[in-house]
């Protein structure tokens, strides 16, 4: 009998691929139709927006930041304005810190919905982005409505909020609450239980907890594996450890798994939204009161000369940080963001470190699917819920 | 836990090395001689009472003028323990470091991504190519003398010309190769 040849076959993914989320770019080595190897190539969407930090004062650095993780833009601002906050020493009012978690769930829900979307979407379920996207579209709304602007609103500034909460804030909130969780209800009565999604889904891509630390991957990924390190339960921040909910868990570690994990994370976020609105008076204090770093109000401005010296002196020459370095993590959509600065004294920083999640996940990913069949890197992929902004930077 | 008391759970398992406690105020920090990273690392790792099992990043920061000129950061997390710590490595502009892959596999990337920036070499790192820079890019662009803004020609790349006696002659080797 003849002998059989065999040979593996080099297949290039990327980077304008639809599934991998941005522009990542894959080098595949398949035998038939299994993986051998992948080789990740990142790097395209390197903006330097790190460096470009160290030009800026400090206030001017926040959207920047906000601009690498862009479906979870506001968790990179809360980690900065955090860490900042941290070297200045500033510790803020109940109401901005229940404003701020309440902006940060809404902000993970918006970014668990694309998630949502696409993951289904690349595994052949191509109407849930469709319901997903109608969601989102509301949470924009709000942000909108608080500054103006729907995917990067800087609302979150050193030193508390951009301003106060505008008028109609609570009832746009409340009725996105009101409806969310039947929609929640929905997407789950299309995707948990749906064959074909199953299929697709389970034993697919498993990580064990032990491989998942390994490789640095904390958060939602390391929860389907059965760990319930959560930043928010176990370094508490913003005053969450004063609010009731749960961290959900799995221990399969595949992809149908972190997809559920997810999927009862936006329930847990609702829950602690509908708290965080309870708590927040629709006027009120939005700034702490030191007058280094938040300007002072404009009726003083007019009528104190100390106000007018203050006023000018934080908008023409910033405001300065004392030398150190602090890195503050936050439960972001995608696990644990962080943000390292060093300051050397003045009033730009020196250096600005943003803590990927997305970064670690592509890391992962070749040993994550290799052996597995082709076709399930698109669900590794959108299971691992990475940006590439976020990895890239 | 203190950065001395875990300065001391460490002085058993890596003797010899000087640690140093840096200011901080956030989380313990503290200065790790070169030579002994690997092994503090391990122990870090391994010690029951510490078990600092997650490498959170590795980063670095450049504080030209200063002599060394480099400091390289690692923020550890102990998810068993809930313990968080900052080691702080100082290295001169020419200097190297150990690579600690052996220690926590997801250091590779963050390493390289120091390499690509700083221009920092980790010995033995097994894959120290450029990360986010393009692999033909001169300089280290996280470093302080490294300008902000650079005027550099739009670089272009000729697309592959074939002719169509050469195309012909490539399909029909192909085809002999998999008839072969």
């Amino acid at each position: 009998m003849a002998e059989i040849r065999t040979e593996t076959m080099t297949v290039n993914m990327g980077p304008q691929h639809p599934s991998t989320h941005g522009v990542l770019r894959l080098v595949l080595e398949l035998d038939g139709e299994f993986i051998k190897s992948v080789m990740p190539t990142i790097g395209y969407l390197h903006t330097g927006i790190e460096k470009t930090a160290e030009q800026k004062k400090w206030q001017q650095v926040v959207p920047l930041v906000e601009r690498m993780d862009y479906l979870g833009a506001q968790s990179n601002s809360l980690s900065y304005v955090l860490a900042v906050e941290k070297l200045l020493g500033l510790t803020m009012p109940q109401r901005v810190n229940d404003i701020r978690v309440l902006i940060a769930e809404l902000q993970r829900l918006a970014s668990h919905l694309i998630w949502l979307g696409t993951h289904a979407m690349e595994i052949g379920a191509v109407s849930m982005l469709f319901y997903a996207v109608r969601e989102r579209e509301l949470l924009l709304n709000i942000n909108e409505l608080i500054a103006g602007f729907r995917f990067f609103p800087s609302y979150f500034r050193v030193g508390g909020l951009r301003e106060d909460l505008p008028r109609g804030f609570h009832e746009a909130v409340n009725a996105f609450l009101e409806r969310f969780p039947g929609k929640i209800d929905e997407f789950e009565g299309l995707l948990t239980k749906n064959d074909i999604f199953r299929r697709r889904t389970e034993g697919v891509g498993a990580l064990t907890l032990e491989d998942a630390f390994q490789w640095g991957l904390v958060g939602p990924i390391a929860r389907a594996c059965g760990s319930d390190y959560d930043v928010r339960k176990y370094f508490p921040y913003c005053g969450y450890e004063s609010y009731d909910f749960t961290v959900p868990t799995a221990t399969e570690g595949d992809v149908y798994a972190r997809y559920r994990v997810r999927v009862a994370e936006m329930r847990q976020s609702v829950k602690i939204c509908q708290q965080a609105i309870q708590r927040i008076s629709p006027s009120g204090v939005w700034a702490c009161d030191d007058t280094r770093v938040v300007p002072p109000p404009k009726d003083k401005v007019y009528t104190e000369m100390e106000a007018l010296i203050q006023h000018f002196l934080i908008y023409s020459q910033g405001f300065t940080v004392p030398a150190g370095d602090a890195y503050v993590p936050i439960e972001g959509p995608r696990g644990e963001h962080g943000c390292y600065i060093v300051s050397d004294g003045s009033n730009r920083p020196w250096r600005v470190k943003m803590r990927a999640p997305s970064f670690m996940a592509i890391q992962a990913l070749p040993s994550i699917v290799q052996g597995g069949l082709i076709a399930d890197v698109v669900a590794v992929i959108g299971s691992n819920d990475v940006v590439m902004g976020d990895c890239d930077r | 836990m203190e950065a001395a008391a875990i300065i001391e759970s460490l002085q058993s398992a890596v003797p010899g090395a000087a640690y140093e406690v840096g200011h901080s105020v956030d989380m313990p920090t503290i200065y790790v001689p070169a030579e002994h990273l690997a092994a503090t690392c391990r122990a870090l790792r391994d010690l029951p009472a510490l078990q600092f099992n997650v490498l959170i990043e590795v980063t670095a920061a450049d504080y030209l003028p200063r002599d060394p000129r480099f400091e390289v950061v690692y923020h550890l997390l102990s998810v068993p323990k809930r313990y968080r710590l900052r080691l702080k490595v100082r290295v001169a502009a020419n200097g190297t470091l150990p690579t600690v892959q052996g220690v926590w596999r997801g250091a590779g990337w963050p390493e390289r991504e120091v390499w690509d920036m700083f221009g920092i070499v980790f010995d033995n790192h097994g894959d120290l190519r450029r990360l986010l820079m393009p692999e033909d890019w001169e300089g280290h662009p996280g470093r302080k003398d490294y300008p902000v803004q650079i005027r550099k020609s739009a670089q272009t790349y000729e697309p592959l010309e074939v002719s169509e006696a050469e195309f012909r002659a490539n399909i029909e080797r192909d085809r002999q190769k998999r008839t072969h």
